[in-house]
C-alpha cells in the first residue's frame, strides 16, 4: 500500500516531503534553527521573485521564438566555436541563482540544444560581473583575471567532456 | 496565427512553471536550512594546512555550501587572513559557485540524472585543478 503510494508520488514531491520532514524534526528538537531557517527562506523567496518573473518571461519568449523550427535548427546545429562563444557570453551575463535557470535550460534541452552548451552556460554563470569589484577587493586584480580566464577555458573543456560521456552512454 | 502562437507559448510556459515551482521551493527551503544550521566560523576549523588535502577539503565544503557567492568571498577572504592556502580558498570559492550538492535533486529532476551528476563531478574536479593552477601561477607574480 505505502510502496504503491510512494511509486505514484513524483520525484519533486518526494524531495519536497523530505525537506518538510527535516523542517519538522528541527521544529521539534531545535526551534531556534527552525525559526532562523524559515526567516532565511522568506528572505530568499522575496529576493528571487523579480528574478523568477524575468526567468519565466524569458521562457515565454523562448517558447514564442524557438517554436520556429528553423531557429531551433540553427541552435541545434550551432557550429562548435560559435556555440561555445554564445554559451559563454549568455552564462556570464545571466543573473540569479543557478536553480532558477533549470526550467529554461530543461526546455532548451528538450528542443535539442546540445548538452555541452548547457554545461558551458551553467559553468560561466559562476563568473559574476557585478561581484568582480568585491572579488578584486578581497583577492587582487591578478587573481581575478587569472581565475576568470581559467574558468572560461575549463567551462569549454567540461562541456566537451560531459557531452562525450553522455553520447557514449546512449 | 500570431494569437495562436502566443497562446501556445503561454501554455508551454504555464507547464514549465507547474513543473518547476515545487523543486524551486524545496531548494530554497534546503538552502535556508543549511545557511541557518552551519555557522560561518565553522569553515575556519576544517583546513589543516596540508597543501594537497586543503584544496580537496575546500572543494568538498564549497560543494555542499549554498547561498550568495558574496558569502564565499567574505569567508574566503577571512580564511586567507588566517593563513589558509590560496589553493584551498580558491577551490572553496569555485566549487561554491559551480557545484551544487543541495540543488542536485532539482537539477536531476529538470535536466536529467546523468547530465546533473556528470556536470557536478567535472565541476568539482575542475575546481581543484583550477585552484592549484591559479595558486601556482600567482606564486610567480
Amino acid at each position: 500500500m505505502i510502496k504503491s503510494l510512494l511509486l505514484k508520488i513524483s520525484g519533486s514531491l518526494k524531495f519536497f516531503i523530505i525537506i518538510l520532514c527535516i523542517y519538522i524534526i528541527f521544529a521539534i528538537f531545535n526551534t531556534e534553527i527552525f525559526i532562523k531557517s524559515l526567516y532565511a527562506f522568506w528572505n530568499l523567496f522575496i529576493e528571487i521573485i523579480p528574478v523568477l518573473i524575468l526567468i519565466y518571461l524569458l521562457i515565454f519568449l523562448s517558447n514564442l521564438v524557438l517554436n520556429s523550427k528553423k531557429i531551433i535548427e540553427v541552435i541545434k546545429n550551432a557550429s562548435g566555436i560559435l556555440g561555445y562563444i554564445i554559451s559563454i557570453i549568455f552564462g556570464i551575463l545571466s543573473s540569479g541563482p543557478i536553480y532558477m535557470w533549470y526550467p529554461l535550460l530543461s526546455d532548451l534541452k528538450e528542443k535539442g540544444v546540445k548538452n555541452s552548451f548547457i554545461v558551458i552556460f551553467l559553468y560561466n554563470r559562476a563568473v559574476k560581473l557585478p561581484l568582480i569589484p568585491m572579488m578584486i577587493y578581497y583577492f587582487g586584480i591578478n587573481y581575478v583575471i587569472i581565475l576568470t580566464g581559467f574558468m572560461i577555458v575549463f567551462s569549454v573543456i567540461n562541456g566537451i567532456v560531459v557531452e562525450k560521456f553522455l553520447t557514449q552512454k546512449k | 496565427m500570431i494569437h495562436l502562437q502566443i497562446q501556445k507559448a503561454a501554455d508551454q510556459t504555464y507547464n514549465s512553471i507547474k513543473r518547476s515551482i515545487l523543486p524551486l521551493l524545496s531548494v530554497l527551503l534546503a538552502i535556508a536550512l543549511f545557511m541557518s544550521a552551519i555557522p560561518k566560523n565553522f569553515y575556519n576549523k576544517i583546513f589543516t594546512g596540508n597543501g594537497f588535502l586543503d584544496p580537496l577539503t575546500g572543494a568538498l565544503f564549497g560543494s555542499v555550501a549554498a547561498g550568495n557567492p558574496v558569502n564565499s568571498y567574505v569567508i574566503g577572504g577571512e580564511l586567507l587572513n588566517q593563513g589558509i592556502g590560496l589553493a584551498a580558498v580558491t577551490a572553496f570559492i569555485l566549487s561554491w559557485v559551480t557545484v551544487g550538492v543541495i540543488q542536485l535533486p532539482a537539477e536531476i529532476l529538470m535536466l536529467g540524472k546523468k547530465f546533473a551528476l556528470l556536470r557536478n563531478l567535472f565541476s568539482f574536479i575542475s575546481a581543484i585543478i583550477i585552484a592549484i593552477l591559479v595558486a601556482f601561477i600567482l606564486s610567480f607574480i
